[in-house]
């Protein structure tokens, strides 16, 4: 089947380079806002703590940008490689995004290399701390722009097809599409989210392990409230993004929700097992919830999956991806919710070594979530590469030898994977904050 | 200018930008590699390591940009380039990818692994190599369509001469480019004994660089003679980039000059270039796709050419900020880590 059959393996070679480039570009739009905030709590509050911070962030930091810079051009690429035939329908409408995430990467990576290589060269860290914007800017951008690609992909707009023909383009009009703004802002939420629950994770377990330094205390403290704030807006966008759905994508929206039939009053079903017959069995049923979340009331109607001409149906399986992402980022929300309350009002169980557990847990989960929710928005679109207009296998190449490919790009991730957690565990490993602070000028080593 | 000509050109010229840096740091890596072989690690990777550090992320966009705007003003090459290329093109990517992260992981995490240096080295002479098979198949004759689908016959490609004289040009190129400015940037640093090395091996590659880059034209004659008349029509902006070579070598031999010398070679690449893109007019991929044919409609056009601007009028300050702190920075390039204001 992989060797065989191009459109499944260009499927599956595509599934794979994003799953892993979105790791890496996840850390990459989020770690620079991060290092930014904390370099910038460090020159207000005149805190080396905070400094050193932004400076080992920014550490880690290169080596992941080094596989997302390459992971991202691996992907640029195969586009054209594996779906020819919508690169080619595709250039004529939405290149302008694909062009201006260019230059946002560009921009990106003029400012990231000034910043990593003159920590020492300037006598006024505020003027260091300016070549942060345009690092933070840049990388916030350029998931900006690829992400109105993608909204076009699931709503196209800005064009018509005229027997045939695409007559019409209208480049602005195809980046604001209808997904656009709740996709954009969900993919921006969850990556500031995301940075920050994994940069918490790390410090929660530099305190598991032992160290009871106040650097740590005060990295996990900071990223918390971080994560807390942004998966508050993740949450909040995400129902948004229900809106959306019921609105112009419903066969997703029903796909996702195991809804069969129309109704109005629609319960919302959570988790739960499909068996052979379609029946769903072991769900939880909310009463009404899906109704609110399609329209925001409760006795509203919301369109079933059997009015959808079976092969324009998506697979049910995106039920489970949205059952992990839902679950994950409302736990994130309770988790760091807690926590900070925890904090202020000096609950002793908040520093417990299970709740910390439970805050290393996070970071991962977190990721998990991202995948999850990447998986549902485009395996919920199938059949379609462009929704309503091409199918996947109208734009997949015609070349044989997709399926080596495949093989080739999984040992070359293998590679880069392992690869990163050996090199950033060996950078933290021989240089630890204790030796680091002392290194400083006029460091606390307390 | 008509729209498709702009476009080309602005494509063209971002192409040229990726060959220079490109080489520079393909040259870097391979030089870098060579001189742990020889044992002669001391003399040169110093300089090459201080200049590639802050820069090498640069690189790779210049490669980025061609890539995307090539598919944003001419979707059909996505097409027609995007089918035939899976196998050469995946390749290149996996090449690529080695040498990014290597990068990173052999210059934060595990300094001077032979292991790594050495794939890091080969792969600089391996992209370059892999890409430029490109050149090769848009000079027709390796394509065919069958079912209405473009099918690259691998036989006659990699049979054919010019694919390996292109492919040896590209090599030659990348260690001339390289070692003539990593001279100007060893120079700059005071170090006279990697200057030395370097000007050494920039005279050594200057040699095969012209001997191939002539021997194409020649092939040209009788694989696309259509092209070839075409060269033949620009002889002179040919002969002046051989001018400048001559002027290039000569002020390395005389030491004199590096940063000249390294202007002279830019101007004498930036002309043959240029000829060999004019002369390929009108054709993107000889004989199936023209830019005429491959054009994208006219307000895609007018919007990329307005996004080209401002985004061209953010990059040059930016750039050369780059350049000013890590070029033409005295006390960087001589690894002084004094403060300054």
């Amino acid at each position: 089947m992989l060797f065989d059959d191009p459109v499944y393996a260009s499927r599956l070679l595509t599934l794979l380079t994003l799953s892993f480039h979105i790791i890496y570009a996840t850390i990459g739009v989020g770690v620079p806002l991060m290092i930014m905030i904390a370099q910038w709590i460090g020159i207000k509050k005149n805190d080396n703590h905070y400094i050193l911070m932004a400076r080992r962030w920014a550490k880690g930091f290169v080596v992941t940008v080094a596989v997302g810079v390459v992971t991202g051009t691996i992907i640029g690429l195969q586009l054209s490689l594996l779906w020819p035939r919508f690169m080619e329908l595709a250039g004529n409408i939405i290149a302008l995004p694909l062009f201006m995430e260019v230059f946002a990467f560009f921009f990106e990576a003029i400012f990231l290399g000034i910043y990593l290589y003159t920590w020492d060269r300037f006598d006024n860290p505020k003027k260091h701390f300016l070549l942060l914007i345009p690092v933070a800017l840049g990388a916030g951008m350029s998931a900006f722009f690829i992400t109105i690609v993608n909204s076009f992909m699931n709503s196209p707009g800005g064009f018509d097809i005229v027997n045939g023909q695409l007559l019409n383009a209208n480049p602005l009009a195809a980046m604001f599409t209808a997904s656009m703004p709740t996709k954009v802002s969900h993919v921006l939420a969850t990556a500031y989210m995301t940075v920050a629950f994994m940069l918490a994770a790390i410090a929660a377990f530099k305190l598991i392990k032992g160290s009871n330094h106040e650097y740590h205390k005060k990295a996990l403290y900071m990223t918390m409230k971080v994560g807390l704030v942004f998966a508050i807006a993740a949450a909040l966008i995400g129902d948004l993004s229900g809106k959306y759905l019921a609105e112009y994508q419903p066969e997703k929206l029903a796909a996702a929700e195991w809804h069969f039939e129309t109704e109005e009053g629609a319960p919302l079903l959570m988790y739960g097992v499909l068996d052979e017959n379609q029946e769903v069995k072991y769900a939880l049923r909310i009463p009404f919830a899906l109704s609110i979340l399609a329209h925001g009331n409760p006795t509203s109607e919301v369109i079933g999956l059997n009015e959808f001409p079976v092969e324009e149906q998506p697979p049910l399986v995106i039920h489970y991806f949205f059952d992990t992402m839902v679950t994950i980022g409302g736990f994130m929300v309770l988790l760091s919710l807690v926590y900070w309350i925890g904090i202020r009002r000096a609950w002793p169980f908040v520093k417990a070594n299970w709740y910390r557990w439970l805050i290393v847990l996070g970071g991962p989960l977190s990721f998990l979530a991202i995948e999850a929710g990447w998986w549902m928005a485009e395996v919920g679109r199938q059949p379609w590469i462009l929704r309503g207009i091409m199918t996947v296998d109208q734009a997949a190449t015609t070349s044989e030898y997709v399926g080596h490919m495949f093989i080739l790009f999984a040992g070359l991730y293998l590679v880069l994977g392992i690869g990163t957690v050996v090199v950033i565990r060996r950078i933290f490993k021989n240089d630890p904050v204790e030796k680091e602070l002392e290194k400083m000028q006029g460091g606390d080593p307390s | 200018m008509s729209l498709e000509i702009l476009g080309m050109s602005v494509l063209w010229l971002f192409l040229f930008g990726y060959v220079i840096v490109g080489s520079i740091d393909y040259g870097a890596g391979f030089f870098n590699a060579h001189s742990i072989i020889t044992g002669k690690q001391h003399i040169l990777s110093n300089i090459i390591q201080r200049y590639l550090s802050p820069v090498w992320e640069v690189t790779n966009v210049f490669f980025v940009f061609f890539f995307v705007g090539i598919v944003g003003f001419f979707p059909q090459s996505a097409y027609y380039f995007g089918t035939i290329l899976l196998i050469p093109g995946s390749i290149g990517l996996i090449l690529l990818a080695i040498r990014g992260s290597y990068y990173a992981f052999e210059s934060y995490g595990t300094k001077g692994h032979r292991g790594y240096a050495f794939m890091y080295g080969a792969s600089g002479l391996l992209i370059p190599a892999s890409l430029s098979i490109v050149l090769t198949i848009s000079e027709g004759g390796f394509v065919s369509i069958i079912d209405g689908n473009p099918v690259l016959d691998y036989a006659a490609l990699f049979t054919s001469p010019l694919t390996w004289s292109i492919v040896v040009l590209s090599i030659a190129a990348v260690l001339y480019i390289s070692a003539v400015f990593l001279t100007w940037y060893a120079n700059k640093t005071g170090d006279e004994k990697a200057t030395g090395l370097m000007r050494k091996y920039a005279i050594g590659w200057s040699i095969p660089l012209i001997i191939t880059a002539s021997g194409i034209i020649y092939e040209l004659s009788f694989h696309n003679e259509e092209h070839f008349s075409r060269i033949m029509d620009l002889w002179w902006m040919f002969a002046l980039s051989f001018v400048l070579w001559i002027g290039t070598v000569w002020l390395l031999w005389k030491r004199k000059n590096y940063g000249i010398a390294f202007g002279l070679l830019v101007g004498q690449f930036a002309l043959a270039f240029f000829a060999y893109g004019i002369s390929h007019y009108p054709y993107l991929l000889y004989p199936h796709l023209t830019i005429y044919e491959g054009f994208t409609n006219r307000a895609m056009a007018i919007s990329l050419v307005i996004a080209f601007i401002l985004g061209m009028a953010l990059l040059l300050p930016s750039l050369y900020l780059l350049m000013k702190l890590f070029l033409f920075d005295k006390d960087y390039v001589q690894g002084n880590n004094n403060k300054e204001e």
